[in-house]
């Protein structure tokens, strides 16, 4: 599914990611941990294409094809999301039109015939309360005045619209109590297919208790220092990270 | 609003290729350029006007040149030669226009076509000479039919000197004198053509008038006059302009637009306003200067303007309405876009004078490339205007780091009573928001297109439907290319 070999990243001419190696195969969830400024967040933001990052080096195939050549757009249309950090608020553009675009623009690239109004509000119907979120949320723009939470779970109602291969959830736990943040993971858990894989973003060991990952790796100043199995996690809510970077 | 019930006219409109409008005669001659006295009585004569017309054009002219063109405006305008203008072109015979449209500057054509023009009104509106090109009679007649029931009339200004002359010489200055201003005092003296509307007592117009797609008006428009009568409880809603950017010739226009509301009478005035802008790099487009007022006489009596304004190297627009009336009301909804070097200078005044007079503004104001877009408004109430109410909104959105946006709110309020309230805000669209728009599969040119359109969700509710959709597309076409 997805292949990074030995990406280097950089912003405003620093040097972030030095050297990322990592494999997603369908079916798989990673877990990313790390302290923070590791480059958790500039990993997520390089493989999605935000602008502000220049890979200067290394190479990550997606799904067969060369992902660091694709338009941000087009590599949300061939099947890769985030779920952003702080997503970010839309005044103005309520979110039916906002998914409205987003799912027709995704189906014209796979050369079908845009959704019906219909068929759009009815899969709108479904997947809200697929994900729990509140009716008055969808009748709202984009992420204005939504709470911490809501932000959250607006993120994986899209998610569950654009039903992607490979989801990249970026500390999607920050900020979330614990009540939400049992829906957002029940959400994450109830989309994933024996085809469809996961890179879990997080600090802390206690999303890992709802989305349980197969790997976990290590991200320390810009390299993956450790890859393990899930009793990682306990090991690093125990010790910290410092074990690691000191056997570095 | 009365507009939201069925309305067959607006689906009928947007089946159909063309829109209800009317022909205007027009006189084969051209005057050469310059402006005198003996022009003004040629523009008279060649429209066989009666003696009363020529008599308010020569008083016009002669309180014109008394003038001098207002600088207060935040616009930078080259000075303009008023001597070197010809004030009564040919509608039919274009000596300069393109032939066919090979000749058609190729962006513009492609403008057309992403707006669904069809080819016919395509080469009408590139200036090309067309005749009879649409299968308009029919249209027009089976509407014409119509309004003549109810009374209502509909016809060129022209046609009504003639033959509603009471009606003109009642109601032509009286919202808007020849003395007002400078623009005011030329299309005054000068003017070539326009509209003539009178709704009767009791009325409710069962369409939308529009001015739409005359195409000859459209080449005349240099200095058009409008004039609308609601008489009492009469009801009529009101279409001005085009969406396809219109080729013109002349760099000048000067219009004056009087809308006259009697008791209970309500009169919804929209604009959509895509004169050619001028190239990328500044060269060439519109002056528009228009002078638009209402005045509601009546008590009870409403009028609203809305406008979507993307076109115009130059805008220089105030629609305004005096609250005469006891309880009478007035709305005034705008989007102006400015891109590239447009600039506009654009906004509302509203004259409280009636008891319990309420007005709304809600202005926004878009600006990209290089251009400046200023918004000036008026609030006025006066010392009688016991329980005045007014709200305004202004809204500026900068796309890029390289436009202006300005807002020159004035307000002069002599009664105690009187709530008035002033909204004013700045925003950007970041990086952040179109990335995201990105990552979810919008490519940013869509991306733009939908912020935009929803930061003027609230004005292009106000348009009636065919036009609102039109217009949406406008927007996102006029700002193609201004980010990323």
């Amino acid at each position: 599914m997805l292949e990074i070999k030995d990406l280097h990243a950089s912003i405003n001419g620093k040097e972030i990611l030095k050297g990322i190696n990592l494999n997603v195969r369908p079916g798989e969830v990673h877990a990313i941990m790390g302290p923070n400024g590791a480059g958790k967040s500039t990993m997520s933001n390089v493989l999605v294409g935000h602008p502000k990052y220049e890979v200067t080096k290394g190479t990550v195939t997606f799904n067969g094809k060369d992902l660091l050549e694709m338009a941000p757009e087009t590599r949300s249309h061939e099947g890769l999301f985030l779920s952003f950090q702080y997503p970010v608020e839309i005044p103005g553009v309520s979110m039916v039109n906002f998914m409205r675009a987003a799912m027709n623009e995704r189906r014209k690239y796979q050369g079908l015939e845009p959704l019906k109004a219909g068929e759009f509000l009815k899969l709108m119907r479904e997947k809200r309360a697929f994900v729990e979120m509140d009716s008055k949320l969808v009748n709202r723009a984009v992420n204005e005045g939504f709470s911490g939470g809501e932000k959250k779970r607006n993120e994986i109602f899209q998610m569950a619209m654009l039903e992607p291969k490979l989801s990249i959830l970026d500390e999607t736990d920050s900020g979330l109590d614990i009540d939400a943040l049992r829906i957002v993971a029940d959400g994450v858990n109830k989309l994933k297919t024996p085809d469809t894989s996961t890179i879990v973003i997080t600090h802390y060991q206690r999303l890992l208790d709802y989305i349980k990952p197969d790997v976990i790796h290590v991200l320390y100043d810009g390299r993956i220092v450790k890859s393990a199995g899930p009793e990682l996690a306990l090991e690093l809510e125990e010790k910290g990270y410092d074990w690691i970077t000191k056997e570095k | 609003m009365k507009q939201e019930e069925p309305n067959q006219y607006v689906k009928q409109v947007a089946e159909e290729t063309y829109k209800y409008g009317f022909t205007t005669d027009v006189e084969t001659e051209v005057i050469e350029k310059g402006l005198n006295e003996d022009v003004v009585r040629l523009i008279s004569k060649m429209k066989d006007e009666p003696d009363w017309m020529l008599e308010f054009r020569l008083k016009a002219y002669r309180h014109w040149i008394t003038m001098k063109m207002p600088t207060w405006a935040h616009l930078d305008i080259d000075e303009i030669d008023y001597q070197a203008l010809s004030y009564y072109a040919d509608p039919t015979k274009k000596k300069d226009g393109p032939k066919s449209l090979d000749e058609v500057d190729p962006e513009l054509l492609d403008t057309f076509n992403k707006l669904g023009i069809p080819l016919e009104e395509q080469m009408a509106l590139s200036g090309i000479a067309v005749d009879a090109v649409m299968d308009s009679v029919s249209v027009k007649t089976t509407f014409k039919d119509t309004l003549i029931e109810k009374g209502i009339i509909f016809c060129s200004f022209s046609e009504a000197v003639k033959e509603h002359p009471d009606l003109v010489r009642e109601y032509m200055g009286k919202v808007v004198p020849y003395r007002d201003n400078f623009f005011a005092a030329l299309n005054s003296a000068v003017f070539s053509d326009g509209s003539f509307v009178y709704i009767p007592k009791g009325v409710r117009c069962p369409m939308e008038l529009s001015t739409y797609f005359r195409i000859n008006a459209a080449h005349t428009g240099q200095f058009e006059r409008t004039l609308i009568i609601a008489d009492e409880d009469s009801y009529v809603s009101y279409l001005e302009g085009c969406t396809a950017p219109q080729r013109d010739e002349n760099q000048l226009h000067a219009a004056i637009v009087e809308v006259y509301t009697h008791d209970r009478a309500e009169v919804k005035y929209s604009t959509v306003q895509n004169w050619y802008p001028g190239d990328k790099n500044g060269n060439g487009g519109i002056y528009n200067f228009v002078t638009k007022r209402g005045l509601c006489a009546g008590e009870s009596s409403k009028i609203s303007w809305t406008q979507v304004e993307t076109g115009s190297a130059i805008t220089w627009k105030y629609p305004s309405t005096i609250l005469k009336g006891d309880n009478s009301i007035s709305e005034f909804y705008s989007v102006a876009v400015t891109n590239n070097y447009q600039q506009a200078d654009t906004g509302s005044k509203m004259i409280h004078l009636g008891k319990n007079t309420r007005s709304t503004i809600v202005s926004k104001g878009i600006s990209a490339g290089k251009s400046v877009n200023s918004y000036r408004g008026l609030v006025k109430i006066a010392a009688n205007a016991d329980g005045a109410r007014n709200y305004s909104q202004c809204d500026s959105l900068l796309l890029g780091d390289q436009c202006g946006a300005h807002t020159f709110p004035y307000m002069d309020i002599k009664n105690d009573s009187a709530v008035v309230e002033h909204e004013a805000t700045t925003s950007k669209i970041s990086e952040d928001q179109l990335f995201y728009c990105n990552q979810r599969g919008i490519n940013t040119e869509d991306a733009v297109g939908l912020i935009v359109n929803g930061y003027a969700k609230e004005v292009l509710n106000k348009l009636p439907m065919e036009f609102a959709v039109e217009a949406q597309k406008l927007l996102s076409i006029s700002l193609e290319g201004t980010v990323g």
